[in-house]
């Protein structure tokens, strides 16, 4: 399960990730970070079961947490499954099937965001 | 064994023609040999659906009244070109809105018309005394209009390049999003099912022939622009109504950083007379092969890493240098096949018929450069050729006497043998300064990462790299990496006033 993870950097600067995988022994995940000096967000990624332990931790300690049930969607009236997100894709969400159909697999998505921007026919789009 | 089209059209007529589409014959040809196929099938449909930039409307709206003579013209405040008579206009594909800018284009407001969707039409005139008005403000549905004609001076592409980047940052290109350091592959183009690629000798595709054009049935005006078939990168004129099209087929989108462009559906039919159509129609993915160009290079003439087919870039993967790298299709396989398709079922309700072109489009030609007579400005027009340079082994504090001395806020850094080899800013000295303990010598504080220009570039290449580095100054180096000028911000005042004004 994805968490996205917002944290200020204002007071203490504490090292929220891994003090949480020290108190919980949860291996996590950090799939997408963008930390600077004054705040950050992380798209963390920790087996289902833990979740919840996981973001009460975190939240704990100051950071806010988002449980993130969806990838980035594909709008299929838009989609004329040219295949422009593929190669650009870090997670390799997007492949074609035997019909040259766009195929996603959501699951695999990191909200990066890049498939949206180089899709020609603005069909994706990342959840609110 | 030879059949005429007008056989072919007969058996049309009567409804038991063969139509197979192009990615069915190499399978029949491999089967049935050149001349079973040749018994075996009358006509071959091919499709495309791609990013056609060069592609646009004429449309005429009718009198108003008053009457204006329109001068300038929007739509969706898109600009229409209004130098034609009175109530005439073209709509560019890739003209951008002048309030949306690269969102929406002129390739929207025709994929608007095409669905049913209203466009606001402003027009402006100094008026005349048989044109008295001077604006006009209106809502248009595409069934308002007295023409809308599709006429497309260049689509069908032959074939195209393959596109990757060596840079180190990401480029935004028509080619679409080329992630840095070969990070992807981006190609364009049906392969197989290509038009002209099943017909290279162009004896079936010319003036008057019937197509398959966005959901309706267009027709090829000849040549297309830039159309250069001794390299293999033909291109056709094409027109047809855009009051018959579908949205299925004619799709306007945003090549993010580049612009609006338009993808369009088409196909065309080939009658199968003689066994020289069958082998030419019997081609595959793997005999089609494009260079894969990179377009890290900002100059008309971009090197080629390697020869590609059609087969590999369709596969997913290209090994480049040792390395898998994914490949993105811009164009839509599915979609061309749904245009051969379609035309397939077309001819074979007797919807179509085949004619031979009214005139011929020459197979061998070849597009000519820009004839250019006046050449724009180079680096070596404007440097600096006072350049003050510190070596690599001297004292910070010497950089800071230098830096004050030379009234300037770059210095190249040079190794013992002459070569440039880092660069120190101002700002570094300055942070050096604060951190006395940190680093004593130039070597310690230079930025070794030096982006640089030569003098033969053209400045609006050089100027492009300020930009996107974000810097202010390039060091101009000769080809031993000698450091023989600076190009700072300052010296583009010198493009001012001077002659490049002309």
């Amino acid at each position: 399960m994805k968490l996205l993870v917002n944290f200020s950097r204002g007071k203490g600067r504490k090292p929220i990730i891994a003090q949480v995988v020290r108190d919980t022994g949860v291996l996590i995940n950090v799939e997408r970070a963008v930390i600077d000096s004054s705040e950050g967000e992380a798209l963390i990624d920790v087996p289902d079961e833990s979740c919840r332990l996981v973001r009460d931790r975190m939240a704990d300690l100051g950071a806010s947490v988002r449980i993130l049930e969806r990838g980035v969607s594909l709008n299929e009236s838009e989609c004329i499954d040219c295949g422009a997100c593929i190669s650009i894709c870090p997670r390799e969400v997007f492949s074609f099937d035997r019909e040259f159909r766009l195929q996603l697999v959501e699951e695999r998505c990191i909200l990066c965001g890049k498939c949206v921007e180089a899709c020609p026919h603005h069909a994706l789009t990342l959840p609110v | 064994m030879r059949k005429s089209i007008h056989q072919i059209n007969q058996r049309i007529r009567e409804g038991n023609a063969r139509v197979v589409t192009a990615e069915q014959m190499p399978a029949i040809v491999a089967e049935l040999g050149e001349e079973g196929a040749l018994k075996e099938v009358d006509v071959v449909t091919t499709g495309t659906f791609g990013a056609m930039c060069s592609s646009g409307a004429f449309l005429n709206f009718g009198h108003a009244e008053p009457p204006i003579r329109m001068e300038r013209i929007w739509l969706n405040d898109v600009e229409a070109y209004g130098g034609l008579a009175a109530v005439d206009a073209y709509i560019g594909a890739t003209q951008q809105s002048t309030t949306r800018e690269e969102q929406y284009g002129g390739a929207h407001v025709i994929e608007d018309l095409v669905s049913g969707k209203a466009v606001e039409l402003r027009a402006i005139s100094r008026g005349t005394d048989c044109y008295p008005r001077r604006t006009i403000t209106t809502e248009l549905l595409l069934e308002n209009l007295n023409q809308a004609i599709m006429c497309n001076p260049r689509n069908a592409y032959q074939r195209y390049n393959a596109a990757v980047n060596t840079t180190d940052r990401t480029l935004h290109t028509y080619m679409g999003t080329l992630l840095p350091s070969c990070g992807n592959i981006t190609y364009s183009g049906a392969g197989l099912l290509n038009p002209i690629t099943n017909d290279p000798r162009l004896r079936f595709i010319g003036s008057g022939v019937p197509i398959f054009l966005c959901g309706s049935q267009g027709m090829v005006i000849g040549e297309g622009t830039q159309h250069s078939p001794a390299g293999s990168f033909g291109t056709l004129m094409v027109t047809g109504d855009l009051k018959k099209m579908s949205p299925d087929f004619l799709r306007a989108a945003t090549m993010s950083g580049y612009g609006v462009t338009l993808y369009v559906g088409l196909g065309v039919p080939l009658p199968v007379i003689d066994t020289d159509v069958v082998r030419a129609t019997a081609v595959r993915d793997e005999d089609i092969t494009v260079d894969l160009v990179d377009y890290g290079i900002p100059s008309r003439n971009r090197p080629s890493l390697k020869k590609v087919t059609y087969a590999e870039l369709r596969s997913g993967v290209v090994n480049l240098n040792g390395d898998e790298v994914r490949t993105s299709s811009l164009s839509s396989f599915r979609r061309a096949r749904l245009v051969a398709e379609t035309l397939k079922d077309w001819i074979e309700k007797g919807t179509m018929e085949l004619c031979t072109p009214t005139q011929l489009i020459n197979p061998s030609k070849q597009a000519r450069q820009m004839h250019e007579t006046v050449k724009g400005p180079r680096v070596l027009d404007i440097m600096d050729r006072n350049v003050v340079s510190i070596g690599e082994n001297e004292e910070i504090k010497t950089a800071a006497q230098k830096l004050l001395k030379g009234e300037t806020n770059h210095l190249p850094v040079i190794n013992t043998r002459g070569r440039l080899v880092g660069i120190v800013t101002t700002f570094d000295i300055s942070k050096a300064v604060v951190n006395p303990q940190k680093a004593a010598l130039v070597r310690d504080i230079m930025k070794r990462k030096v982006v640089t220009t030569t003098p033969d570039e053209a400045v609006d290449i050089a100027v492009r790299k300020l930009e996107q580095y974000n810097i202010s100054a390039l060091p101009v180096v000769d080809i031993k990496n000698h450091v023989v000028a600076m190009l700072t911000a300052m010296d583009l005042g010198k493009l001012f006033g001077g002659r490049w004004l002309k």
